[in-house]
């Protein structure tokens, strides 16, 4: 055990827990309401929904996995790089939409506008059980990057001794979350994304003057390719459609995602949110780079018994004691935001669209902002009981399913800014078809993302999520017109046409 | 840090005081659909289409095309994303 790595790590952890608390006073706001507890008042400016947004969507276990996906298979793992550069054109074009009907008609979740849009209670809580079914295990996931540090700065030993600081980590990331709402994630951001800026350019600038220059590094990747099974520098052909299939579909998913949702109502204009469409690919370059580490190790002659556990001990190689503790903590904490955003989008998504909707109609908002809080709990608990009871695996297996799942959601989110052609019943049909062929593909494939499927004698090896959703828009617009054409009811638009192009509601008239 | 670059904190983003549709007449608002937005299509089809890009020639000191080649439309999206938010945003800002 390395007591100056430990040290540092240490210390910016507490740092980060008192800000946590602090956070509670920032830009103060009645706390006992959801929309100020669960949004934080919807008033952050374009500076600070960067952070948010950029601590939120890149969490400590992309940092840990792309790297070690890359390491593993090569070319094939860098699809996360077109992935997140695709990703901001939609978000320029759909979200500054949501967020302006969301903001008109208060709607704190993504399900609170499809109830609104359709007027359909059952597609709102389909919107919602999809939301919190797909965010569970990527909280889950988020201790794995807690983990792997931990592992690596030597805190081993009986099961109840490695688990003890994770446990403990996770109780302190509970309690500030219950108090202070979004704003402790979003301050916390602010500290989690510089120490992660300094890491990323660190470790892109030292690692490879150590090894002789990327030119050489891609060299000595190049000649160590031809040993390891299944691996390719260069994407072979057989990869093209898998490769932009996981592209297109993972970027069509993330903003579908109620965390990604969160942070983007949170923001105070739509003029933000476009802001932000040009301003966070500023994270996928990090992102890329962080992604050739995955060379690096391989460069480097770094082994691990399990590929997330590559980059840590890179950084143990080729760091400073007091700076690996550093990058620890960045990583560590960089699991903190995503899993607090996580827990608060998913506790909206309950309060509002399942216990509210369904339980108890909750007139006092005092009490609704209660059940969130308690529910964050519950939710954050539960992602640390799954992860020490069954391991690891199932939460991979479960997230891979949850980018599936909350793919399907698309349909009735991002189409319904856009137009009500579609009938609620076809969207919730088209749903329920794309959740279950969906889910059948990847578990007849072993939990691999890529299907094979069989079209007019061609065989098209394509991520399983975007086939389903293909399925899924198919049966959304046939059922559609067979549902107009026998006259099934359609629900009540409590919005507006121009209800989504306001970019400035609540402006003061002038700043001066 | 600058709260107010949207034109300061709101004390009416707390939501409660104005009812829906009271604000639109004094609302910025973005087009549904501008003609520009059909440039962000490029990047779909510079980077969703592997053959463009899947060699390893020409190198860039060192580092094959199929990565230098991803980096660069990492910073051209960016780049166009601000162009066309410059080009079409909202009338009424001050």
């Amino acid at each position: 055990m390395n007591w100056t790595e430990l040290g540092v790590f240490i210390f910016f952890f507490l740092l980060v827990t008192v800000l946590g608390f602090i956070a509670v006073g920032w830009r103060r706001g009645d706390l006992t309401q959801l929309n100020e507890w669960g949004l934080a008042g919807r008033r952050f400016g374009t500076i600070v929904t960067w952070f948010l947004l950029g601590g939120d969507l890149y969490t400590a276990y992309t940092f840990v996995a792309v790297p070690a996906l890359i390491f593993g298979v090569g070319a094939l793992g860098f699809f996360a790089v077109p992935y997140t550069i695709i990703v901001y054109p939609l978000v320029f074009v759909l979200m500054p939409r949501l967020w302006a009907v969301c903001r008109r008609h208060h709607y704190i979740t993504p399900a609170d506008f499809v109830n609104g849009r359709y007027g359909s209670k059952g597609l709102a809580l389909a919107v919602a059980i999809t939301g919190i079914l797909a965010t569970m295990p990527y909280i889950a996931l988020q201790l794995v990057g807690i983990q792997v540090v931990i592992a690596t700065m030597g805190i081993t030993g009986s099961a109840a001794a490695s688990d003890l600081p994770l446990i403990i980590a996770f109780l302190i990331l509970a309690v500030y979350t219950y108090t202070s709402g979004l704003r402790a994630p979003a301050m916390i951001a602010l500290v989690k994304d510089t120490m992660i800026y300094i890491t990323v350019i660190a470790a892109v600038i030292i690692i490879p003057i150590k090894l002789g220059g990327y030119g050489h590094i891609f060299a000595a990747v190049a000649a160590a390719a031809p040993t390891k099974k299944g691996f390719a520098l260069i994407l072979p052909t057989a990869s093209y459609m898998p490769y932009a299939s996981l592209a297109l579909g993972s970027a069509l998913a993330l903003f579908m995602y109620p965390h990604a949702i969160t942070g983007v109502l949170a923001s105070y204009s739509g003029r933000v949110v476009r802001r932000n469409a040009a301003l966070l690919p500023a994270y996928s370059l990090v992102l890329g780079l962080l992604a050739l580490l995955g060379y690096m190790a391989i460069a480097a002659g770094i082994t691990a018994p399990s590929p997330t556990l590559i980059v840590p001990r890179l950084f143990n190689a080729m760091f400073p004691a007091w700076f690996a503790g550093f990058a620890f903590a960045a990583i560590a904490i960089g699991a903190l935001v995503p899993a607090a955003i996580m827990s608060i989008a998913a506790s909206n998504l309950f309060t509002r669209n399942i216990y509210h909707a369904y339980f108890k109609a909750v007139s006092d908002p005092g009490e609704e902002a209660s059940v969130a809080k308690f529910v964050s709990l519950v939710v954050k608990v539960g992602a640390l009981v799954f992860v020490l009871a069954l391991g690891n695996t199932y939460a991979i297996y479960l997230q891979l399913l949850g980018g599936l799942w909350i793919l399907q959601t698309f349909p009735s989110i991002a189409f319904g800014l856009y137009t009500r052609w579609f009938h609620h019943v076809a969207l919730l049909l088209g749903w329920l078809a794309g959740m279950v062929w969906g889910t059948y593909m990847a578990v007849t494939n072993n939990f691999t993302p890529v299907y094979p499927i069989h079209v007019f004698g061609h065989t098209l090896p394509l991520y399983a999520g975007l086939s389903a959703f293909v399925l899924n828009i198919v049966v959304s617009i046939v059922l559609t017109v067979l549902f107009d054409l026998i006259g099934v009811a359609r629900g009540t638009d409590q919005t507006a046409r121009d209800d989504y192009g306001a970019e400035d509601q609540g402006a003061p008239v002038a700043a001066g | 840090m600058r709260r107010d670059d949207d034109g300061g904190v709101s004390a009416v983003a707390t939501g409660s005081g104005s009812g829906p549709g009271k604000r639109s007449n004094q609302a910025a608002s973005s087009p549904a659909f501008h003609p520009l937005y059909l440039l962000l299509l490029v990047p779909f089809i510079a980077l969703l289409w592997p053959p463009f890009y899947a060699m390893d020639q020409p190198e860039l000191s060192g580092i094959p095309f199929f990565y230098w080649y991803q980096f660069l439309w990492l910073l051209l999206t960016a780049i166009l994303t601000a162009i066309i938010y410059g080009l079409t945003r909202g009338g009424t800002e001050s």
